[in-house]
């Protein structure tokens, strides 16, 4: 489901607060996941020493990453698993496409991949006649609805239970009006057991690829993905290829960060470990670059291909809170996706990395120590020196550079905007000045600082 | 030049310079004064249910009264009676009508209440999702602090699938209310041995 | 030792009194405190902004005002921790060097340097305390909600020392107040949405005064304050700090 990008993050995000009871709302409750992850972090005295262990086990990955990719591959193979690479999103559908094809199957399941989202694999597959399901409760959710989900963890984390009803009513027949999470859980199990069982091929994501093995974990609460893959004759996992650790034994680092970040649990319900398909299944692997090997070779944003999708830094920001994930306008929200989604597509996503007040609480809950606040500020630069930014805001800084390089021009500059304020205040109180539609502007003081101390300490 | 060249290609040329790999000291880990509690704690706190037995005796009673009352059970436990061996002749349709299955684990981790199943213990890779009851066995001398240890003990790459299973299935993706028995499992109930 | 008083640009034409109360406690403390009369601003609102090319004669100017001091003071987390990571000047690197090595938010400075462990500061009200981000998490003016590491709190410890001061932290202890230079104005909706949250987390606390290190969250705040009518008033550290006994 793509996104209506025309609207900016600015003010998409202005018109999701419209509707403040719901902003509070939505705020409360990410925040709530934060504070449950707070409390799984707190609750490990080796937290710190953790998220260390993770962020050098993936900076040695990236740094020798087309040697693990070949082993990964050689030995993935050596199971019986087909190997696929697809340097682009069409690459990737089409081959995911042609597969169906072969078979000749004309529905699928799919269970949560945000790699699937970022190259449209649902719409392309509907162009061509094809039924996915998505079996994530949540992205089953916001499918019937034909929303995109808006968290990568948690997809429908922006309807409240009483749309959840209308939605299923509308697609399940369910009781109209009937919220009670239970009773629409247990109907979408009824109704997504069927199309486990009807469904002969599934498309899962990877959580994580063991070099060593050739070996990939899927983790999830529901149990989707391997309802999925164990029914299936054919199951193929997509992954963007910086998904890849190297051994068996780091899975324990992640797998120990990844949920307690995510929603704050200890672990998911399952974590599973592919290595071979069963006896008479087909399985299928497409390793994804996509934008990936140019964003490596961005020294200042590298770092953003350590992430492990969990989240933890949307539910900590405050402009995430309140603006919703669809106010992204992409697969991937939040800061991590402002930091990725400008290497994809930069005229796009200008806006991205200007969502934010660079306060910094993501890079401190980034399990894997990514310097998200960081590289916020230096997509900043690099999109200004392409010229992806307002000319309003271009002359507006040019003038302010001009302004402060100069001190006595400076001075004047103030006195005179002192003098404005204080003796014509309507020329800045009103609605053209952003800054004046909800805030009262400073009182402008007869004297500077210099002013004072000029009269009063001045030898 | 195929995908894969061009990929590898970009990814040896764009990567940064080696560095290397932390060592993960295990002393710097969590310790648990008691094992099996912190186990059966957080086991709680995601749904499960453990019950401490000194031996199979009583369980197997249970099992026995299950097949009598006509119960679809599978059992997957040698030392508790018969083991089905034809379930990967089933289909999905049939597994998804069994009531309760009873499978051996073989390690248990105590931060996270997570169970190690090999796919040999399972059979059939559907079986400990698609059943609408689960009840895994596991020695109390095979409960561990954390996954660390979890993973010196086992080979996870020995069989073609295994899984980390803690707790019944679970959502909370309809309003953050959480809600047991999502796809797989309704309930989990863990027998610690010995 | 000699002291470079470095007043933001924004507290200079604005807010002087948190100039003046800056100076004044610093001399009640021993500091021998030079003002450069040329300064003009740090250049963060061109970096953060995504002009950081544009402000090398900013810097420039930076640097010719503050060389030659021991340490440079400013009351402003943001302000010093810009100074600190982007302070650059090509034709004098030594000297902006030292300038970025020497430069301290006013908390900090009288913590770490001037290792303060009495006041003679008056101010019995009741004081919300909001943790400006940029000092908080850049400058570690205080230990981080987020992080896994032991409590402190270099403003806390100084609001200890004020005789009658009622401090109340608000429930969400860190989070950010919306402000974030020109965010406040290009982002208006989810800045303002952002304040007005934290100002009704201090609300709760039935507080008097909310105060902080950075004036530009303090204006923010003022402004949705004054707009609402509230009775509740803004006041930076310095000024508490510096009050009368």
């Amino acid at each position: 489901m793509s996104h209506n990008s025309t609207l900016k993050h600015a003010e998409a995000a202005a018109q999701f607060i419209n509707d403040e009871p719901r902003t509070n709302w939505h705020d409360e409750t990410l925040w709530f996941v934060r504070q449950k992850r707070d409390k799984a972090a707190h609750g490990l005295p080796e937290w710190e020493q953790l998220r260390e262990w993770a962020s050098q086990i993936k900076n040695h990955t990236l740094s020798n990453l087309d040697n693990y990719l070949k082993e990964f591959e050689s030995k993935a193979q050596d199971n019986g698993v087909i190997v696929h690479w697809a340097a682009d999103a069409e690459e990737h559908n089409k081959i995911i496409y042609d597969i169906i094809a072969h078979h000749k199957i004309k529905k699928i399941v799919k269970s949560k991949s945000m790699l699937t989202e970022e190259c449209g694999l649902n719409e392309f597959l509907h162009t061509k006649g094809i039924e996915t399901v998505d079996t994530d409760l949540g992205e089953r959710i916001v499918q019937f609805r034909n929303e995109p989900p808006s968290h990568i963890v948690l997809p429908a984390i922006h309807l409240k239970k009483q749309d959840v009803s209308d939605t299923f009513h509308e697609h399940l027949n369910t009781e109209k009006g009937n919220n009670d999470p239970q009773y629409l859980t247990e109907a979408a199990r009824q109704h997504l057991r069927e199309k486990f069982i009807e469904s002969e091929l599934a498309i899962t994501g990877v959580n994580f690829a063991v070099a060593e093995t050739g070996g990939f974990v899927v983790c999830t609460n529901e149990g989707n993905a391997d309802m999925g893959a164990h029914a299936a004759k054919i199951h193929i996992a997509c992954m963007g290829f910086e998904k890849m650790i190297p051994k068996a034994e780091h899975l324990s680092v992640f797998l120990r960060l990844l949920a307690r970040s995510a929603t704050g649990q200890p672990i998911t319900t399952y974590s599973s470990h592919f290595h071979k398909p069963r006896e008479g299944q087909e399985m299928h692997i497409v390793i994804v670059d996509n934008g990936r090997s140019r964003q490596l070779g961005r020294a200042d944003f590298r770092n953003s291909l350590k992430c492990i999708r969990c989240a933890a830094c949307f539910n900590t920001c405050p402009v995430y809170r309140r603006s919703g994930g669809h106010s992204y306008h992409t697969a991937v929200a939040g800061p991590i996706g402002s930091i990725l989604n400008p290497n994809i597509d930069m005229r796009a996503n200008a806006d991205l990395p200007f969502a934010s007040t660079l306060c910094g609480s993501c890079s401190n809950v980034c399990p894997v120590k990514i310097d998200i606040h960081d590289q916020l500020w230096k997509w900043r630069q690099v999109l200004v020196a392409e010229g992806y930014v307002d000319t309003t805001k271009k002359v507006g800084l040019k003038g302010m550079a001009f302004l402060l390089a100069r001190p006595g021009l400076y001075r004047f500059a103030g006195k005179m905007g002192r003098g404005i304020m204080r003796f014509f205040p309507w020329i800045v109180n009103n609605k053209l000045n952003p800054w004046y539609k909800q805030r009262e502007m400073p009182a402008p003081p007869k004297q500077s600082f210099r002013d004072w101390y000029l009269q009063n300490k001045k030898q | 030049m195929s995908a894969r060249e061009t990929i590898l290609k970009n990814i040896t040329a764009n990567k940064p310079e080696l560095v290397e790999l932390p060592s993960i000291d295990l002393n710097a880990v969590i310790q648990y004064n008691d094992l099996v509690q912190q186990y059966k704690t957080v086991l709680q706190s995601i749904g499960g249910g453990t019950v401490e037995l000194q031996d199979l005796s009583s369980l197997k009673q249970e099992l026995e009264s299950r097949k009598a009352n006509g119960d679809f059970v599978v059992n997957r436990i040698a030392a508790l009676g018969e083991v089905s061996d034809s379930l990967v002749s089933l289909t999905a349709d049939e597994l998804a009508a069994v009531d309760t299955a009873y499978l051996q684990g073989t390690v248990a981790v105590a931060e996270n209440g997570a169970i190690w199943l090999y796919e040999s213990q399972m059979e059939n890779r559907l079986l400990p999702f698609i059943c609408q009851h689960l009840v895994i066995v596991v020695e109390r001398r095979n409960i561990v602090p954390t996954m660390h240890h979890a993973y010196k003990q086992i080979e996870s790459a020995k069989e073609g699938f295994g899984v980390f299973l803690a707790g019944p299935s679970k959502t909370a993706d309809i309003e953050q209310s959480l809600v047991i028995g999502a796809h797989g499992a309704r309930s989990l109930i863990v027998y610690i041995i010995g | 030792m000699n002291v470079g008083l470095f007043i933001p640009c924004y507290i200079d034409q604005f807010y002087p009194n948190v100039g003046i109360a800056t100076l004044q406690l610093l001399e009640k403390l021993g500091c021998k405190v030079g003002f450069p009369l040329n300064q003009t601003c740090c250049g963060q609102p061109m970096a953060n902004s995504g002009f950081a090319s544009l402000s090398k004669s900013c810097d420039k100017n930076f640097v010719s005002n503050f060389r030659g001091f021991d340490y440079i003071v400013g009351p402003s987390g943001s302000c010093v921790l810009h100074l600190k990571e982007h302070l650059h000047d090509e034709q004098h690197p030594g000297e902006a060097e030292h300038i970025r090595k020497h430069v301290y938010e006013l908390t900090e400075f009288l913590v770490d340097v001037l290792k303060v462990e009495k006041l003679n500061a008056s101010f019995p009200y009741k004081v919300g305390l909001h943790n400006s981000c940029h000092g908080q998490r850049g400058l570690h003016l205080s230990s981080m909600s987020e992080r896994n590491l032991p409590a402190f709190s270099k403003p806390q410890q100084l609001l200890s020392m004020v005789k009658g001061l009622e401090l109340k932290m608000p429930s969400r202890p860190d989070e950010c107040c919306g402000f974030g230079g020109t965010f406040c104005v290009f982002e208006e909706a989810v800045s303002v949405k952002m304040g007005k949250d934290r100002i009704a987390d201090h609300a709760n606390n039935d507080v008097q005064y909310i105060t902080g290190g950075d004036t530009s969250c303090l204006m923010h705040l003022e402004g949705i304050l004054k707009r609402n009518g509230s009775k509740v008033k803004t006041i930076h550290i310095a000024e508490i700090l510096n009050s009368n006994a």
